[in-house]
């Protein structure tokens, strides 16, 4: 029997009621939302429950939205696959300007390093992780890079002149 | 060795009589440091594949003296820079460089080592002349195996012609200064 | 404060210090990388050792972080592949067609059939050499350099393919929305059916070098061996779990382009150590090249390589020049001003080294709001400190050998 997005449905409605909302296909993976503290819980229950069986985590990732309102500045996102059914699903916590959410890596040990990869590029506290230290950035940074605010070049640069890439008004 | 077919380098302009050939030591010492240096591939990405071929069986780099591979810095003559330097390893690739003994050659390999290339972001350093001094520069992304060989071979040049002299020449003690290479 | 937080020296520092031996011998500390020489590619380790044998190991990564993520949220969605291309560069046609078919998937785009298979010759193409790199370098590491010599001549063959079709070598850049830019020529098919004829030889050759051979078998076999369910729980995919005796490919669980028209096995390994890494990637290639044959013998006729979907693929160049429409189509898409709807998607593909997935977010710009990239190797070298631990330091060379972590990949 396959598993059916309702089934997914009903049985997370049962269990947690209110905190996971928002259900919708969208193309081929099934999304819904989830309250942030409560994604321990529901990772656990789509990992352990005997149908569901969510036993991959196919990955983690953050997103910024600085133009939302104060509860949905950022955003973690994990994407889950139940290899019995070929199931993929994708949950999604938004989160507050001062970002921080509880880990997973007791769960999956493959979420430590993507956590640690959020914390580097998002500044998203993972609450309990082992070791959330940055990871491809230098430890010196004291800033988050895929923050939206933070330009893509390095702002030290000299050897660019600006009027050459379109930059200023005046071509002077 | 009649049914080999090896080139011979020509010997340096010179006075030849019986039994003796006088020439300028600059150049006979430039033959030789050209047509025996030893790289140093310091490969850290994609570039680094396209070294792995022109080190391999087709375009064979070792033709050019360059046989030995030589990964410890301290034998080498050639640093390699193949692929993009970040920041954070950029205070290695310099301390790589200090661990190399006069004369020490750079060549960097592709656009990501001669000027950041395609990534003009915060954390890549933008050209590796930027903490060493570059003395051949080869384009591309990555370059092709014989741009790579051009490259050497381009530098095997500068060897050959450069002075005894000039590693201790106020000048050149002045680039490093300008690196701040002690 | 966690102890795990402290820089490794200090963390080691007083582990030493707790056990010092009686006979005055104590724990060492070493630095693997991120230069060393038998790391090819950018791989920091600090050891803890016991005189050769590993104790802890805590990696350092990001030595070639180049920020892909940032700069796809800057760039239009037909100037991502060139950063496709860098980061698995040893199969880089595999990780275009990922992208492409990502944005197709987005754009609800059919792709005929012929131009799906072409996509699958390619993408087996890469996966063969993707392969021989790592197979032929493990070879290498294990002190074997012929074998190495031997086969890179193919990645060459390989590479002379790819330039008839795309005009680069090792970063393609190939393909368009829908399809590929232009239609393969003759010559690429010759070439194609001379490799096909040539390599099999070749790989079996090279096959038998390492197979049967005591000193690969003694360095090789139940050297960082991983049960399948760690190897699950760290997140591993590809050839890598499928050693640890887990059939799970993309290929088959969730066929793109057309995959689902072909025959073939997805072989498995038992106990997921070196030699079952070795040979499940030996076993891969083969399989490879029977999909590729099977892929030229079903073509269909014809001679349609893009779907025909104007406003996202760009016309000919000749026509731009000549023709209004063309020129009002190029300039729609090169200044981004079609329409993108505003979604998020996740396509995942079978790369050379296990899942390599696309996690998009439009928002109807010309650029993507979010592009992350689920990288295996990035994944899958959280493990790399567990397998080596009591290992002996040459074997941790091998094992990260066989693990084929390309550091672009590994860094982003």
């Amino acid at each position: 029997m396959a598993l059916e997005n309702s089934d997914i449905q009903n049985k997370l409605t049962e269990t947690f009621g209110e905190n996971v909302f928002n259900f919708q296909q969208e193309k081929d993976i099934f999304s819904f939302e989830i309250k942030s503290d409560k994604n321990t819980a529901v990772i656990l229950f789509l990992k352990n429950d005997p149908t569901l069986q969510f036993h991959f985590l196919t990955d983690l990732c953050g997103l910024h939205y600085p133009d939302n309102d104060e509860n949905h500045q950022f955003a973690v996102v994990y994407h889950l696959h139940n290899w019995y059914e070929n199931k993929r699903i994708k949950i999604k916590a938004y989160l507050n300007e001062t970002p921080s959410i509880k880990t997973i890596s007791n769960i999956f040990l493959s979420s430590n390093w993507m956590e640690r990869e959020t914390w580097d590029f998002y500044g998203i506290d993972f609450i309990g992780h082992p070791q959330l230290k940055r990871i491809l950035n230098m430890d010196e940074m004291i800033s988050f890079p895929m923050r939206k605010e933070f330009p893509m070049e390095d702002s030290g640069r000299t050897d660019k002149d600006d009027r050459f890439f379109g930059r200023t008004t005046t071509n002077l | 060795m009649s049914d080999s077919n090896i080139n011979m380098v020509a010997p340096p302009e010179g006075v030849v009589g019986e039994g003796f050939f006088a020439t300028k030591l600059n150049d006979v010492v430039g033959l030789a440091r050209a047509n025996s240096l030893w790289p140093l591939p310091f490969a850290t990405s994609c570039c680094g594949i396209e070294f792995m071929a022109t080190m391999a069986s087709h375009y064979d780099l070792a033709r050019f003296g360059s046989e030995r591979v030589s990964f410890s810095p301290r034998q080498a003559d050639m640093l390699m820079v193949m692929g993009t330097i970040s920041k954070k390893m950029g205070p290695i690739l310099r301390q790589v460089y200090e661990q190399m003994a006069e004369p020490r050659w750079v060549i960097a390999v592709g656009a990501c080592a001669s000027s950041g290339g395609i990534f003009d972001t915060y954390s890549v350093l933008q050209g590796i002349d930027k903490v060493i001094p570059v003395d051949v520069y080869v384009p591309g992304c990555p370059p092709r195996p014989e741009q790579i060989v051009d490259g050497v071979m381009k530098l095997q040049e500068l060897v050959r012609t450069e002075s005894v002299r000039r590693r201790s020449s106020p000048e050149y003690q002045e680039l490093l200064a300008s690196y701040n290479i002690k | 404060m966690s102890e795990l937080l402290l820089p490794p020296e200090h963390r080691y520092a007083k582990i030493i210090k707790e056990k010092l031996n009686d006979d005055g011998s104590e724990l060492s500390i070493l630095n693997l990388g991120p230069t060393h020489p038998a790391t090819h590619g950018i791989f920091q380790n600090i050891l803890l050792m016991d005189g050769e044998r590993i104790l802890e190991a805590e990696p350092t990564i990001g030595y070639i972080h180049r920020a892909f993520e940032k700069i796809a949220e800057n760039r239009p969605f037909y100037q991502i592949t060139p950063l496709t291309d860098r980061m698995n560069y040893c199969s880089s046609p595999i990780n275009n067609m990922g992208w492409w078919m990502t944005l197709e998937k987005l754009l609800d785009i059919e792709v005929p059939k012929r131009a799906q298979y072409l996509r699958v010759i390619v993408m087996e193409l890469a996966r063969i050499t993707d392969h021989l790199i790592c197979n032929s370098i493990l070879g290498v590491d294990t002190g074997a350099y012929t074998g190495f010599l031997y086969v890179f001549q193919f990645r060459e063959k390989v590479y002379e393919i790819y330039e008839e079709i795309c005009g680069a070598r090792l970063t393609t850049n190939m393909g368009r929305i829908g399809g590929f830019e232009r239609d393969w020529s003759p010559k690429a098919f010759e070439l194609l059916n001379t490799f096909l004829e040539e390599f099999p030889m070749a790989w079996k050759e090279f096959e038998n070098l390492f197979e049967r051979n005591r000193i690969f078998i003694d360095r090789t076999v139940n050297v960082g061996p991983i049960t399948a369910e760690k190897a699950m729980a760290y997140g591993f995919t590809g050839p890598n779990l499928r050693a640890a005796g887990v059939d799970y490919d993309v290929r088959v669980a969730q066929p793109y382009s057309s995959y689902e028209d072909f025959d073939f096995i997805v072989p498995v390994g038992k106990s997921g150590d070196t030699y079952d890494r070795f040979c499940v990637r030996n076993a891969e290639v083969w399989e490879s090249i029977s999909i590729i044959k099977q892929a030229l013998a079903k073509m269909p006729e014809g001679n349609e390589y893009h779907a025909n979907v104007p406003d996202y693929y760009l016309p000919p160049k000749e026509d731009v020049y000549h023709n209004m429409e063309s020129l009002i189509y190029h300039f729609k898409i090169v200044m981004g001003e079609v329409p993108i709807p505003v979604a998020e998607i996740y396509h995942p593909v079978e790369g050379g080294n296990g899942e390599v997935g696309f996690y998009l977010v439009t928002d109807g710009s010309r650029t993507p709001y979010r592009l992350h990239f689920r990288r295996p190797c990035f994944i899958y070298y959280q493990a790399y400190p567990e397998m080596i631990k009591g290992a002996l330091l040459s074997d941790a060379i091998v094992i990260l050998s066989s693990l084929n972590v390309i550091a672009g990949e590994l860094d982003a």
